[in-house]
């Protein structure tokens, strides 16, 4: 030590943990009391989870077509049996179908038969696939005991296709579509907004006019007039990745203004001067000092924009512009819904519907909490 | 320090630093504010060079562009025998090492998100000069130096007071060696106690390292206690430029009196003798300088005809052309 008179650095004013904690760890305490908010995550956990693992949690393939029962309604999962054939019996199960013909209009309706019992196991043997693409399994999460019994827990669609199944796909299709669609554009945000912000001048004037100029182009037309010129016989994984190039190069525009806005207050902030003296070059200032300091509130403006690439991709799909079958994604499922006649019969065909709310809502509250917390120096 | 005046490590030839406030259509600056307007100075190595005068004055763009932070109009800054002012980019960041800055604001100047581990050892990872193991010996060597414990390497600027922070400030600034350091404001946002702990710190840092400081200023009695010689600056250019015992003793520009007069005196039997000079409120306006003396039209001193012609240099160390015929009043002292 070659200072006496120090102020005593050994009583910083505020005490251990929180001294040292990490601008993410307060950014969480921030969050953990935001309820609404935590709950969105851990449903929003889960949703990734069915994204990793869709093939295994849907209780059928992609392609399984049951034309037996179409557009049969909802079962209920059952945990034990009080009127079967034996009395009162464990055991999961749900009650079989019996179909019956209206006389005049000629349709099909199905009810549940309690006599015609169905086993359901979990982790039980079904179609087969790869996990990850890579490992084969045929183990499903929840399934019927029997292979290709009826159990189908969301309905069936009208071609006979398991909705709880198709469900699970759509949503690795439209939220992905959503997440990667986002990514590509905070890409292109951030760094055209960072350079925009920093550097000023005639850079800022031209990437600004450039911005205009994309935001000046009405997006429904641009979504509609790009997604119709994409040839009808194109693979669905071709498409789905041009779709969502679409898609986000309509949305970074918003944000690309956002980051340039901190960028030019920060520009001449004390810590940007003294981080140049040190010798960092312009890049290390910008990308390592400036954008680190607002990280947070990027992640908030990112799950902020996620409902709207979900809500574009839905929109053009339901279209029809959009993804087409065989792919499946929320937007697809739901123009199955699109005819009243269709619907009054079978509202369960609905429920993928729900599905987007949710996950729309949930997004919103956890950007929402995430705004908030993201400043937690001014509590 | 040394009275025969060694060879200056820093040397200031006429520097001019404007800044565009108004251009035209064809993008040519029509209107500018001359932040500062030929300023000659030379800082000997080991002394402690204050720079004071009022806000706006000019002194910290001076000192950011010494620093290189503010790119200079014309003239030229001699350091080693190169221009400061002409260097390349890659050549600048030796120099950066040589000379150092610690800013005024402890709080905007630290980053938030960075822990003092990465601020202070910021200087070495940007330019690669150190890593690990010698990266961390050598931050809690500074931090040592500076009157921090290196235990809280791993903390983050909220958790510390103003004075600590400062102190990371120095110890980010230092921990290159630098020569030269411009000190601008370090202790104008602190509290007065704190004030003598972080300027005894410079101190003994100087002694320590043979640092020569410029040290900006507003307050004259803080450089007063930590100045060898100072210089006032007023509208861009100094005006005078002195010995600190001498400048406090016996000011020979009108600007250097005013300030003294309003300086407090903590002794309440001396208060009301050298009665307070009240300078009217009318600064020259920077994108147009008035012919002569700029401070002529606040100046109680002031001759019309000739104050307000021509040009005024720096002469003897003050810049007025009454300067033999007027008899200045100093700080105050008790017993004097």
């Amino acid at each position: 030590m070659t200072v006496k008179d120090t102020e005593s650095p050994d009583t910083p004013e505020v005490s251990g943990t929180r001294a040292v904690a990490s601008q993410w760890r307060l950014v969480w305490w921030a969050f953990k009391k935001h309820r609404l908010a935590l709950i969105s995550a851990w449903i929003l956990g889960f949703m990734m989870l069915v994204i990793v693992l869709c093939e295994f949690i849907a209780p059928f393939d992609n392609r399984h077509r049951d034309s037996q029962y179409t557009t049969a309604p909802p079962q209920v999962l059952k945990l034990w049996d009080t009127d079967g054939e034996d009395g009162f019996q464990w055991g999961l199960h749900v009650d079989g179908y019996v179909s019956e013909q209206d006389p005049r209009s000629l349709r099909i309706t199905y009810e549940a038969d309690p006599n015609d019992r169905v086993e359901v196991g979990l982790f039980v043997k079904g179609d087969e696939y790869e996990l990850f693409g890579l490992i084969p399994m045929d183990r499903h999460l929840i399934g019927p005991k029997e292979h290709g019994d009826p159990m189908y827990l969301f309905g069936t669609t009208t071609d006979g296709q398991d909705l709880l199944s198709q469900l699970v796909y759509a949503t690795r299709v439209s939220a992905s579509v959503g997440i990667i669609g986002v990514l590509l554009a905070f890409l292109l945000g951030i760094v055209l907004g960072a350079i925009s912000g920093y550097f000023g001048g005639w850079i800022d004037n031209v990437i600004q006019r450039i911005i205009e100029l994309f935001m000046a182009v009405p997006s429904i037309p641009l979504w509609l007039g790009l997604a119709a010129a994409l040839p009808a016989q194109m693979s669905p994984v071709t498409r789905y990745f041009i779709i969502t190039t679409i898609l986000a190069l309509v949305a970074w525009t918003g944000l690309a203004r956002e980051v340039r806005g901190r960028f030019l207050s920060m520009r001449n902030e004390e810590f940007v001067t003294s981080a140049l003296l040190d010798g960092s070059t312009r890049r290390r200032v910008m990308f390592r000092h400036m954008l680190p300091s607002f990280s947070s509130h990027i992640i908030a403006a990112l799950s902020l924009s996620i409902p709207s690439m979900i809500l574009a991709e839905t929109a053009l799909s339901w279209l029809g512009l959009g993804l087409r079958p065989p792919a499946v994604s929320w937007g697809v499922q739901l123009q199955d819904a699109s005819k009243w006649s269709v619907l009054s019969g079978a509202p369960w065909l609905l429920i993928p519907g729900l599905a987007v709310v949710i996950v729309v809502l949930a997004f919103n509250f956890v950007g929402d909490g995430m705004r908030d917390a993201a400043d937690p120096y001014k509590h | 320090m040394s009275a025969e005046a060694p060879e200056p490590i820093l040397q200031i030839k006429d520097l001019h630093v404007r800044f565009p406030v108004q251009r035209n259509m064809l993008g040519r600056v029509t209107v500018e504010n001359h932040a500062v307007s030929g300023v000659d100075l030379d800082l000997r190595p080991g002394e402690t060079l204050g720079l004071v005068g009022e806000s706006g004055c000019g002194k910290t763009t001076l000192g950011r562009t010494i620093v290189g932070a503010q790119q200079a109009t014309s003239g030229s800054i001699l350091y080693d025998g190169h221009d400061l002012t002409q260097l390349k980019n890659r050549e600048k960041g030796r120099y950066r090492r040589q000379i150092r800055m610690v800013f005024q604001d402890p709080f905007s100047s630290l980053n938030p998100r960075m822990t003092l581990r990465q601020i202070i050892g910021d200087p070495l990872v940007a330019t690669g000069e150190a890593r690990g193991a010698e990266l961390e010996d050598r931050v809690a060597d500074m931090m040592r130096r500076v009157g921090l414990s290196p235990d809280y390497m791993d903390r983050y600027p909220h958790a510390f007071s103003g004075g600590q922070r400062q102190r990371v400030n120095i110890a980010r600034a230092l921990i290159v060696n630098p020569k030269l350091v411009v000190a601008d404001e370090p202790v104008s946002a602190l509290d007065v106690s704190v004030r003598a702990q972080i300027l005894n710190l410079l101190r003994e840092l100087q002694a320590d390292f043979g640092l020569t400081y410029l040290f900006i200023s507003h307050d004259l009695s803080v450089v007063e206690n930590i100045a060898d010689r100072v210089a006032v600056m007023y509208f861009g250019r100094v005006v005078e430029l002195a010995d600190t015992a001498s400048l406090y003793e016996k000011p020979s520009h009108p600007y250097t009196e005013a300030l003294m007069s309003a300086v407090p005196i903590p002794d309440p039997a001396l208060r009301g003798r050298g009665g307070r000079i009240l300078l009217p409120d009318e600064l020259p306006d920077p994108a147009n300088p008035p012919p002569g003396c700029a401070f002529a039209r606040r100046c109680r001193h002031a001759e019309p005809g000739r104050c307000d012609t021509g040009t005024v240099d720096l002469v003897d160390g003050t810049r007025c052309v009454r300067r033999d015929e007027l008899d200045l009043q100093g700080i105050v002292k008790a017993e004097s």
